[in-house]
């Protein structure tokens, strides 16, 4: 009697946690975006594919195991059977396993080469991973700068109210054209680092002394906003990424207004990487 | 029957139980399993103390009660703790444990250095602890050690890998004891086929520790001289590469996560067949998906690396590899199924446990399938979504499994009963909040939130506050296992020889508590 009031009283405390989070904010995400480019949008599709599928054959396996222990019970005075193989049986379910995977392995496939696929991209931006901040250059258009958490450090101590984007905000946003093929040449100064935009379905380490390629092409204007994805030490948490994407045109003007060193000061700048080459 | 015992009692009791020199010098399997299975609670508390102080700072966005810095130690040292102190010693004590009496022997073939191989683990443990009181406080570059910033690292570093070197050592012995036992000790006529699944799957597991803890060991050391010698084997600007160290961790971390499981594997194969009353379906295939995944454990490691940056080749078959996987697995869930249909099942709580351990541990293996995919694991990849998926398998997966076995001989270890209505209610009340803690991981992960983090954005904590009552309502849940074992050890109804109706098995032939030594003549094998 004891042990069933703390049943009871255990399980009313779950649901009521359950409930109260339920009511208060309906609206919380549970599942993967769909993205803003044809790449996140196949990815997601892929998603639902292999989770419907999962469900399906959960649904199906853990039914015939659920109906078992309702049916097959010794109080409903069953005699058990005595079989224990069948090469047949076991056949089927061998087979039937790989024929789904290989049916999954087909679209899989096919989205991870596009994925791959860094050519004839139209504009290159090389991101740097720094504990903890990230570092954005247009390489061919002479901008670049650094991009830091500005999300104030009253929130993060609960002394002042949470922003709507608490910790998704940054000083100076990664801002980049739609409609064209940007490649990313990513890299770190200091530890791994990993950059992720899960509307662009770009995830990528980020690695000390090598360069990874990823690319994006954004359908849609907008703001995006993404997280440091590999641990990174103390401030991990606290180097997020906001990707605006704006029209081709907004974004000519916006590259003109932030050009930070003139065509000739970026010459200057290669004839003094060629001088250093030649004197190593 | 108990008369196997009965004509050796000059040395089937044991002088003085309750000194300590009785367990400090002790070679008795039994004895030592023991052992092994107290050390791995006191570190499952440890361990269990360490997740719900994350839980504690992840109720609530904002930082609330712990350094950032702190939290990221906290992690690292939960999984070290959980993996290495608790799982891997846990199977061990019950491999000390039953694999004689399975085997049909008098003890294991290496009886010191079975003490041995227990005694390092507290040392070993002393030190991995103890770092957390040291400058720069404890490693927190999470438990996979990933250069460069495992080098970052106070002066805990040296202790740390010492200390995971002790634990590959005493894993190693535990793992060639365990093999020269099974090997050597059968009663005639135990041919291998014969065995019990429990020992199959410890035999293949024994040699998945002894391939690949070197491995790590090697891997751990190349971080040493990184550190402290000038080496740069992970190091760019000294010609190395940091993502090798990667490729080294997980060559040792994939087979790493089946010695997690294929004893598990074990354990439910055991216990089904008693509760459906009807032997277990399809033996031999059982053997051979457990090989098969082992074979395939050591060519799927580079699948927790897919954001690295390997070639599309690398990318195409490693995701190929895994999830293959699926198959053999799919076929030892198959074959549990069918060894409960047309069963006459009652439902004791070690039979619970595993009808939990089949349908959680499946939850786990379709999120693992939908990991495999490369191009969708670019967005699971380093989110919650990871961590409700290893969790699954990890929980309701290991350690209901381990829970299991432990309701289902203990009766043959203390030769009492357990309290059977609280052994359901610690089942009920972990399975409910083991599903309240990770279940609404998979949802957090899906919206973005990435691992090892200690503050997130806003959309992510309602699912954060339930996971951490959940947790909390798990950690105190199992006080009642604690509870229960303690009293089953103090006294309650007697078991008999076989305990449970249609238990088989070599066990169940000898008295309950077991005698010290198990079998002092070989017993007959039909």
């Amino acid at each position: 009697m004891r042990a069933n009031s703390l049943l009871t009283k255990a399980l009313l405390g779950v649901f009521g946690a359950l409930a109260t989070a339920g009511i208060t904010h309906a609206s919380q995400p549970i599942n993967m975006t769909v993205g803003v480019t044809d790449i996140s949008r196949d990815v997601y599709d892929l998603h639902m594919i292999a989770l419907w599928l999962c469900v399906v054959i959960g649904v199906l396996v853990f039914g015939v195991m659920i109906y078992s222990m309702f049916a097959h019970r010794k109080s409903r005075g069953v005699t058990p059977a005595t079989f224990h193989e069948s090469t047949t049986v076991e056949a089927v379910w061998t087979t039937i396993p790989f024929i789904i995977l290989i049916a999954l392995a087909i679209p899989a496939t096919k989205t991870l080469i596009a994925m791959e696929d860094t050519s004839n991209y139209d504009l290159t931006v090389k991101i740097t991973g720094y504990q903890w901040l990230w570092h954005y250059e247009y390489i061919d258009e002479g901008v670049e700068f650094y991009s830091v958490l500005s999300t104030p450090r009253d929130e993060i101590n609960n002394l002042a109210p949470k922003d709507e984007n608490y910790l998704l905000e940054v000083d100076n946003q990664l801002v980049l054209p739609t409609g064209k093929k940007v490649r990313f040449l990513i890299t770190a100064n200091d530890v791994l680092h990993a950059w992720w935009v899960p509307d662009l379905a770009v995830k990528k380490d980020a690695i000390p002394g090598f360069i990874n390629e990823a690319w994006t092409n954004i359908n849609e204007p907008g703001i995006y906003r993404g997280q440091c994805a590999e641990l990174c030490g103390r401030d991990h948490g606290f180097m997020p990424i906001v990707v605006r994407a704006v029209e081709s045109d907004e974004f000519d003007q916006w590259l003109a207004d932030n050009t930070t060193n003139s065509p000739e000061e970026i010459e200057e700048v290669e004839v003094e990487i060629e001088v250093s080459a030649v004197t190593q | 029957m108990s008369t196997v015992a009965a004509d050796d009692h000059h040395d089937d009791h044991v002088e003085s139980p309750y000194s300590i020199k009785r367990w400090l010098f002790t070679t008795n399997h039994k004895d030592i399993g023991t052992l092994y299975l107290w050390f791995s609670f006191i570190m499952f508390i440890i361990g269990g103390v360490m997740a719900l102080i994350i839980r504690t700072e992840l109720f609530q966005p904002g930082l609330q009660f712990v350094d950032p810095q702190f939290f990221n130690s906290m992690t690292t040292m939960h999984a070290i703790m959980m993996i290495f102190g608790v799982v891997m010693p846990a199977f061990t004590g019950l491999a000390n444990w039953l694999i004689p009496m399975m085997v049909g022997a008098t003890d294991m073939a290496l009886p010191r250095m079975n003490n041995w191989s227990f005694w390092i683990l507290p040392f070993a443990f002393t030190m991995m602890l103890s770092t957390l009181f040291m400058d720069g406080g404890g490693p927190a570059g999470g438990w996979t050690l990933y250069p460069p910033l495992t080098l970052q690292t106070g002066d805990a570093l040296p202790f740390v890998i010492l200390a995971i070197h002790f634990m590959g050592l005493s894993s190693i012995m535990g793992a060639i004891n365990v093999i020269a036992t099974i090997l050597n000790m059968r009663a005639p006529g135990m041919t291998l086929m014969k065995m019990p699944l429990f020992v199959w799957t410890w035999l293949i597991t024994a040699y998945l520790l002894i391939a690949v803890m070197p491995v790590l060991a090697g891997g751990v050391t190349m971080l040493l001289t990184d550190k402290f010698f000038g080496t740069s084997f992970f190091n760019a600007a000294g010609g190395g590469d940091p993502v090798m160290f990667q490729h080294i961790f997980w060559f040792f971390g994939h087979p790493e996560v089946y010695i997690l499981i294929l004893p598990s594997f074990g354990v439910i194969s055991s216990i089904i067949p008693t509760f459906a009353r009807k032997p277990l379906f399809g033996y031999a295939s059982m053997v051979y998906a457990t090989g098969s995944i082992a074979f395939l454990s050591f060519i799927v490691w580079a699948h927790h690396m897919f954001t690295v940056g390997m070639p599309l080749a690398g990318e195409l078959f490693f995701m190929f590899a895994t999830m293959l996987i699926a198959v053999p697995t799919g076929v030892k869930v198959f074959n549990w199924i069918a060894t409960m249909w047309r069963g006459a099942m009652t439902f004791e709580t070690p039979m619970l446990f595993s009808l939990g351990f089949i349908i959680m541990f499946s939850i786990g293996g379709f999120s693992g399938l939908m990991l495999a995919l490369a191009p969708v694991d670019f967005q699971y990849h380093d989110t919650y979504f990871v961590v409700a998926h290893f969790h699954y398998v990890l929980v309701p997966g290991s350690i209901f499994a381990i829970i299991a076995a432990v309701y289902y001989w203990l009766p043959k270890w203390c030769g009492n009963m357990y309290n059977e209505r609280w052994g359901k209610i610690h089942f009920w009340l972990s399975t409910i909040f083991v599903n309240l803690t990770f279940f609404p991981m998979h949802f957090v992960g899906l919206a973005g939130m990435p691992r090892r983090i200690p503050d997130y954005a806003l959309q992510f904590s309602d699912y954060n506050m339930l996971a951490t009552v959940g947790a909390f309502g798990f950690g105190f849940a199992q006080l009642i296992f604690l509870f229960v074992v303690i009293q089953a050890i103090r006294g309650g109804k007697k078991a008999t020889s076989q305990v449970w109706e249609n238990a088989e098995g070599l066990e169940w032939t000898l008295a309950s508590p077991a005698p010290y030594h198990s079998f002092t003549t070989p017993p007959v094998i039909k």
